[in-house]
């Protein structure tokens, strides 16, 4: 409760100084919109169903472009920890790339795949590959071997004893690395889809900017963080407090 | 030497497991849905055993650490057999290889007379850690290894009450295993254990943790399950008293490398209790036999000159 009123001074006051410095018309309404005009952006953008089909084509593939690197950053990830060889060359190259924007890929992402949606799905995918693998790398290691003995010596082996055993037991370890792998998902998503004109939240958002219509772009870019935020309640921290719950632990990592 | 104590440099011979009596029976004891497995002992075939066993870990700096030396033991079926030895003799390093969850270095490990390599539900190993599932609930981990062995739902099901229940946890299947007592983690890990049904149990220092009481109260629980099961059982200890209170037979190693210092056989009527002072005497004897070994472990641990 008290943090539920520490968040309600703290809007308030941002959106009052908002308020006033728009109400002062320092700047002309089409570079500095008005909270009122955002509002109304966001209203018209719903109303139209602008917004909605937006953020259904953009969800559509980030969730694609996510499932795929957490599947195959999984594969890399468990196979860089379990060998010694991979761990000592690839390990290293997968830090240092690591500073490589996704985007990078986009310009290969179009020779490779055209100007469509695999090219965007692409950009997303490298952006959360590092960070889902790392986060798997990292898990396998960190996993108290205890467990995955105790799961052979009754009886797993193989995929069982990866299915039942080592992914529940690493799961602590990796979800936050899992969560990072999400922001740099949709991230990258809403990149590319600003290169690239094709639906989704990103072509909207430039278009906000061709119209000259800022309130637009603050509108849409208001619903970027929200949907991040939304996804980061509703799943991540979902798993984390059930993990907590299964655990134990003090505070979810 | 007491007449209770026979040192036993040799394979003892067959003595008859007919002073088995079971032990004080709980208030409310599950009636028994399995019958007991009487082990095969006609020709005199081992349960286990092992055969010029040694093992050594590669250290570090490269160099090699033997953990096992040359150990040669047989396991009767139906046998209660207790390793006692100071921390770090390798008593945890030997019930894993018997488990299958190391590899000798050289020497070979049968089971009814096959060679075995690899983890079995024949044999079921009780972690020192314990290594229960945290993402699992109670009865769920009672029920891994049966799901591992591909038993049905409804078997499974059944074989978790029954098991729960012998270790008076019935309550708790629902629970997850970091809401539970120590002692109460240990009754799960030992259902976990039995509920794969292994014809041999073997057990790395499952009561060191836990207050007097319950550890008593396991102990009769322990002396009741193996009785009515006839269960091989080799259970691992520090505390010399608890293998006496528990064991046909005590086996003293040394602390490294990790040999077969000698073997005790314990000829004391069961039921047994850790304050009985012939369990006492019996301990104390062997645990003079132990003293030195203690102390070079004490001297490697800590440097103390004043140990000797
Ligand atoms: N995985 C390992 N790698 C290297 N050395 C080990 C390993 N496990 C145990 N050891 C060493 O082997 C010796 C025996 O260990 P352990 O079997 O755990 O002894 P105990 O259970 O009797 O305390 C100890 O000196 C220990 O340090
Ligand atoms: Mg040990």
């Amino acid at each position: 409760m008290k943090r539920l009123g520490k968040h309600a001074i703290f809007y308030a006051a941002l959106l009052g100084s908002w308020s006033l410095l728009a109400a002062l018309k320092i700047w002309p309404p089409y570079l500095f919109p008005t909270p009122k005009g955002v509002m109304e952006a966001l209203y018209a953008g719903f109303q139209d169903h602008s917004f909605w089909i937006a953020i259904v084509v953009s969800m559509r593939r980030v969730v694609i472009g996510y499932a795929i690197s957490v599947v195959a950053g999984t594969v890399l990830g468990l196979g860089v920890a379990s060998n010694e060889f991979l761990e000592e060359t690839m390990g290293g190259l997968l830090v240092s790339l690591q500073s490589l924007p996704s985007i990078c890929w986009w310009p290969l992402a179009l020779l490779w795949f055209g100007l469509n949606q695999n090219a965007i799905l692409f950009v997303v995918f490298m952006g959360s590959l590092l960070s889902v693998t790392m986060a798997m790398e990292d898990g396998r290691k960190q996993m108290p071997k205890i467990y995955a003995m105790a799961g052979r010596n009754l009886g797993a082996h193989g995929f069982r004893l990866f299915w039942y055993v080592l992914l529940p037991a690493s799961l602590p370890f990796i979800v936050s690395g899992l969560k990072q792998g999400w922001a740099f998902a949709w991230r990258s998503l809403i990149t590319a889809e600003m290169l690239y004109m094709s639906l989704g939240l990103g072509q909207v958002l430039m278009m906000g900017r061709e119209l000259n219509d800022m309130s637009q772009v603050i509108a849409v870019m208001i619903l970027i963080i929200a949907i991040g935020y939304v996804v980061d309640g509703l799943v991540f921290k979902t798993i984390e407090r059930r993990l907590q719950h299964q655990w134990g632990l003090t505070s979810a990592t | 030497m007491t007449p209770n104590v026979v040192p036993q440099p040799s394979f003892p011979d067959q003595r008859s497991l007919d002073h088995r009596s079971p032990a004080r029976s709980g208030a409310t004891r599950p009636k028994a849905i399995l019958s007991p497995i009487r082990q095969r002992d006609v020709n005199g075939t081992p349960k286990v055993w092992l055969k010029n066993i040694s093992l050594s870990y590669r250290v570090d700096n490269g160099t090699r650490l033997l953990a096992l030396d040359n150990i040669n033991l047989k396991v009767k079926p139906g046998e209660f057999l207790c390793i006692v030895g100071p921390s770090g003799c390798g008593k945890s390093t030997l019930l894993h290889l018997i488990a299958g969850l190391h590899q000798p270095s050289s020497g070979s490990l049968l089971v009814d007379d096959h060679k075995v390599g690899a983890p079995g539900t024949d044999r079921i190993l009780i972690f020192q850690e314990l290594g229960l599932f945290p993402w699992l609930k109670v009865g769920e981990n009672v029920e891994f290894g049966m799901k591992m062995k591909g038993l049905s739902k409804a078997e499974r099901e059944e074989r978790v009450q029954y098991y729960l229940r012998l270790v008076h946890l019935s309550q708790f299947k629902d629970s997850y295993t970091h809401q539970l007592s120590g002692g109460m983690r240990q009754r799960v890990a030992l259902a976990r254990a039995l509920a794969t049904e292994p014809d041999v149990l073997l057990m790395d220092e499952p009561f060191a943790a836990l207050d007097a009481q319950t550890r008593d109260l396991l102990h009769d629980e322990l002396e009741r399950i193996w009785a009515e099961t006839g269960r091989t059982v080799i259970f691992v200890t520090h505390n010399v008293r608890e293998a006496v209170r528990l064991g046909d037979r005590v086996a003293v190693l040394t602390f490294r490398p990790g040999r077969l210092k000698r073997e005790y056989s314990v000829d004391l009527p069961r039921p047994r209790h850790l304050e009985d002072v012939t369990v006492a005497k019996s301990a104390r004897e062997i645990l003079d036999d132990l003293r030195e070994e203690i102390n070079k472990s004490l001297e490697e641990q800590y440097g103390l000159e004043a140990a000797r």
